[in-house]
């Protein structure tokens, strides 16, 4: 079947299977390798993508049913220039990654937080984040990073 | 040795040098790469633990489009199909029989996954169900047979230093003793004595594991894969396919994650093997429910009696520690000889007697789990020293630092001498979680250390590459998994070139390029990878001198060093301006090398001591036996931070992965099966579990040997955080739980327990 959606901002559309789930299709077709496939289940949160800014399991979000939405990649968060987005440079920052596998996940999950909701608090972001797994980091310079970023995203508001 | 205000770049959390490449998805790790004509591999595995194959047929499989080909174990002719560093048991695929539930009996390789996957489906197996040997007591039971009928060949670190080796169920046996411990126990005024159970663990490494082999024709096999040891993997391809060393080729992109459990080699044989059967280059891309069939820690029953003396004194300690290995060797040879090692703690204990067996069974292979063994002794280890401490009527941080050895001081005879002040760092880690402020009722707090003998064998070659433009190449073939070794050897390259960081760069492992490096594991990078390429610096240096001297027309003790080139009289010249001069042309590059040996400074085992110390406040739920972590401190001992922030980052996922085996982590056999192997049933720490308050400590005493007086860390903390959280839970409730993991049902079982009991 064909669908047409946005990817990254950019109009895709694209010859599929309807069984093919939305990480296979990314990931394999339109070589967006950082849409990462960890646990198949939807326990770890390395697969997060954004389908009209809501964060979904690309593992196993099947791909005809973003027709005609809006998705978003880890590839597609820096802005036009190559300008990181906050929480990109706030990841960097507080060394919030190590083996870097569940980052582009981690970091599309705290931007529908802070989308939503720039002033969390850190109850709320461990509440909104505890669907993403870190085997290396032990969280807390994820939980500074999204802090970091909380505050200035806040402040542009 | 450098001053402490000398450094430019070392000792500075400068940023990431792989960080751009994660925070945008750019980071191109084994999973993602695809390479031209590729096929694709799915694999049959054995339902039965321990089954005789009588037959495979696969012409249904064969036979459906898109497939390519299909490997059994009777069609590897001309392969030598055993390998393993320790022992050669394992076979690349199952032939003949099968040993545990999951082992791979069959591989389709087809066009792509989902075809492979299908035909995988098609093939029939017959199989001859065998008695399986589960665990450790009925594998050593006299009468029960072996689990590998033959004495398999000595892999090549069998004999070459920790594999002294044993036989029938017994893959390893290691005896440590000094002193007398019957006469010490005789005459000790206090024995504590148990049996502890630390669990079966996964280490879940969020990239399961992968690998691309292309075999060609012609005989070079060139593989990437997510492995942490290169070289250790090409030496088993080598021997499997009967290469020269020049004509295997392994590659390692980045590695989402390892924690000893990607150490050895794991599907790499299998992957070249389809590849070599088949004629493709060939993806096996295995999913997490695989890999929890592929490697998991070794369990481990502990029987420990450990006695002080009337004054409080530790006198001896003796242990038995009985390791289930699974259907494999793998690591577990070396686990055994640490494990035996690390069990005595960073105590001066006089008579000690340590017996450990690792014993095959038909599990899931045992192998390396971060902190080799470390983390199943340490366990028992310091949940008996805080009982001993209790009956001699001590504060249990006053006990310890009591018993402790100095910094110097031996605790095993022949090993190096303890080269930290571990007492100093217990002190340090009861000041910050406030010992001796009251506590909250539920609340229980302690403290509790290891030592670790790490470093493994001290073999680590490196290149650096100065070119003439001023900008340097580190060639290192250690693997980046997430620890930094890519920033950090970048800065020591950077601070002894005086090149600006940014125009250091850093060539990763891969056997045709860089230089062989044992391995990426026991904490052992940033000494001994970190000194290589320092010591490789300062002979691209001494090259550049004798180039000066000539360009200048003096002699080479006339040249000052300054930062980033030489000085004589008025005259300066940069590294860079020296190669250019000398080969009067642009573009030029010299190589400086280092090769580090058992030598020297490094002839003496550990290549550094380890040491790993928590403290740890929990908060118990005793309605529901549910244990929250208050507080975490943990102490890295890392003689001098290359990258501070790195370094801490260590200590906490080191710790926050011991207590995931403290609280949560175990994988459950019910029979042959394992019940639990998928992300939704084994459950590891989550955001919420993270404590509320984390304090995290550099001690930098510049005592180790590694460079400007660094040494390892990474491996440490995970050992004493779950021996902290079951003496905080005695001390929190007078319940002693000697069985991991601390889950409510435990917990709340044991409190029941002990309200039912008489006082």
């Amino acid at each position: 079947m064909n669908i047409r959606f946005v990817l990254n901002g950019k109009p895709a559309t694209l010859e599929i299977e309807p069984r093919e789930t939305l990480a296979e299709v990314l990931r394999g077709r339109c070589r967006m390798t950082g849409v990462k496939i960890s646990c198949e289940a939807q326990v770890c949160g390395s697969c997060t993508v954004l389908v009209d800014n809501l964060p979904v399991s690309a593992c196993t979000f099947l791909a005809y049913e973003v027709r005609g939405k809006r998705v978003t990649t880890i590839e597609g968060l820096a802005d036009e220039t190559g300008r990181l987005h906050p929480l990109q440079q706030a990841f960097l920052d507080h060394f919030a990654f190590q083996c870097g596998f569940c980052t582009p996940g981690m970091i599309l999950a705290a931007k529908t937080l802070l989308d939503e909701k720039p002033e969390a608090t850190d109850a709320e972001i461990v509440a909104h984040m505890n669907g993403n797994l870190c085997r290396c980091t032990g969280y807390l310079p994820i939980l500074k990073a999204i802090r970091q970023a909380a505050t200035e995203l806040g402040r542009k508001k | 040795m450098k001053e402490w205000s000398e450094f430019a770049v070392v000792n500075h959390s400068v940023p990431r040098g792989d960080g751009i490449a994660k925070v945008t998805g750019s980071a191109i790790y084994t999973s993602d790469m695809v390479v031209e004509h590729m096929a694709w591999a799915k694999v049959l595995r054995s339902p039965f633990a321990r089954a005789r194959i009588l037959s495979v047929d696969i012409s249904a499989a064969k036979n459906q489009p898109g497939v390519v080909d299909v490997l059994t174990g009777e069609m590897l002719n001309g392969l030598h199909p055993y390998y393993g560093h320790g022992v050669k048991d394992h076979p690349l695929i199952a032939i003949g029989q099968v040993r545990f539930v999951g082992e791979p009996v069959a591989a389709v390789i087809a066009e792509d996954e989902l075809t492979a996957q299908e035909a995988v489906g098609k093939i029939a197996v017959e199989y001859e169900e065998l008695t399986p040997i589960l665990d450790v007591d009925t594998a050593l039971a006299q009468g029960t047979p072996r689990i590998h009928e033959t004495d398999f060949a000595d892999g090549a670190f069998r004999g070459f230093d920790d594999f002294p080796g044993a036989s029938g169920n017994i893959c390893q046996a290691v005896h440590v003793e000094w002193g007398n411990v019957d006469a010490a126990f005789a005459a000790a005024a206090h024995i504590a004595e148990g049996e502890f159970y630390f669990p079966m663990v996964y280490a879940y490494a969020m990239e399961p594991y992968v690998a691309i082999a292309n075999y060609e024709a012609k005989g070079h096999l060139t593989v990437y894969s997510s492995a942490q040891h290169p070289f250790m993997v090409r030496h088993d391809l080598a021997q499997v396919f009967d290469l020269p060393l020049n004509s295997v080729r392994v590659i390692v992109p980045y590695i989402g994650g390892g924690y000893g459990s990607k150490s050895y080699t794991k599907i790499e044989p299998l992957v070249a093997a389809c590849s070599w059967k088949s004629g493709r280059p060939v993806k096996l891309q295995l999913s997490v429910e695989e890999a929890f069939l592929t490697t998991r820690g070794d369990d481990a029953r502990v029987r420990i009696r450990t006695a002080v003396d009337a004054n409080g004194h530790l006198v001896a300690r003796q242990a038995t520690i009985y390791l289930n290995t699974g259907a494999y060797a793998e690591n577990s040879p070396m686990v055994c000889r640490k494990a035996a090692n690390r069990i005595v703690g960073p105590y001066r204990i006089p008579n000690v007697k340590i017996d450990c067996l690792a014993v095959y069974t038909n599990t899931v292979p045992a192998s390396s789990y971060r902190g080799l063994g470390g983390a199943q002794v340490t366990f028992p280890a310091e949940s008996q020293i805080d009982e001993l401490a209790e009956m001699a009527g001590c504060d249990s941080v006053e006990f310890r630092l009591k018993n402790l050895a100095q910094c110097r001081e031996s605790i095993h005879p022949g090993l190096r001498p303890m080269d930290a002040d571990v007492p100093g760092d217990v002190r340090e880690a009861a000041r910050m979680l406030g010992m001796d402020r009251p506590l909250a009722p539920g609340h229980g707090r302690a403290v509790c250390c290891s030592a670790s003998d790490a470093g493994a064998h001290p073999v680590t070659l490196a290149m650096v590459q100065v070119y003439s433009d001023g900008s340097v190449s580190v060639l290192s073939g250690s693997t980046e998994i997430g620890q930094g070794s890519h920033t950090i050897l970048t800065q020591i390259a950077a601070e002894e070139m005086g090149a600006p960081l940014e125009k250091v760069r850093l060539v990763g492992s891969d056997t045709a390029v860089t230089l062989f490096e044992r391995s990426t594991g026991a904490s052992r990078t940033t000494t001994l990878m970190g000194r290589a390429v320092l010591e490789a610096c300062r002979e691209a240096i001494a090259q550049c001198k004798v180039m000066a001297a000539d360009v200048l027309k003096v002699s080479t003790d006339q040249l000052v060093e300054v930062r980033g080139g030489v000085r004589c009289g008025d005259t300066r010249m940069t590294w860079p301006q020296i190669l250019e001069k000398y080969f009067q042309m642009e573009g030029c590059s010299i190589i400086g090398r280092a090769y580090l040996r058992k030598a020297g400074d490094l002839t003496m085992v550990p290549v550094f001591w380890e040491i790993g110390v928590v403290g740890a406040e929990i908060a118990l739920d005793e309605e529901t036996g549910s244990i929250t972590l208050d507080s975490l401190v943990t102490i890295g001992d890392v003689g001098l931070a290359i990258h501070p922030a790195m370094t801490e980052g260590q200590d906490l996922g080191a710790a926050t992965m011991g207590l995931g085996a403290g609280l949560f982590e175990e994988l459950i056999y019910d029979g042959q099966q394992l019940m639990n192997g998928t992300m939704l049933e084994y459950r590891v720490p989550r955001f919420s579990d993270i404590a509320g308050n984390i304090e995290m400590k550099l001690m930098q005493n510049r005592d180790g040997v590694g460079p400007y007086g660094a040494k390892g860390g990474g491996e440490g903390a995970v050992n004493p955080v779950s021996p902290c959280i079951a003496n905080a839970l005695r001390q929190a409730t007078g319940v002693r739980i000697r069985r991991l993991p601390l889950t409510p049902e435990r917990v709340w079982k044991a409190l029941q327990e002990k309200k039912a009991r008489p006082v």
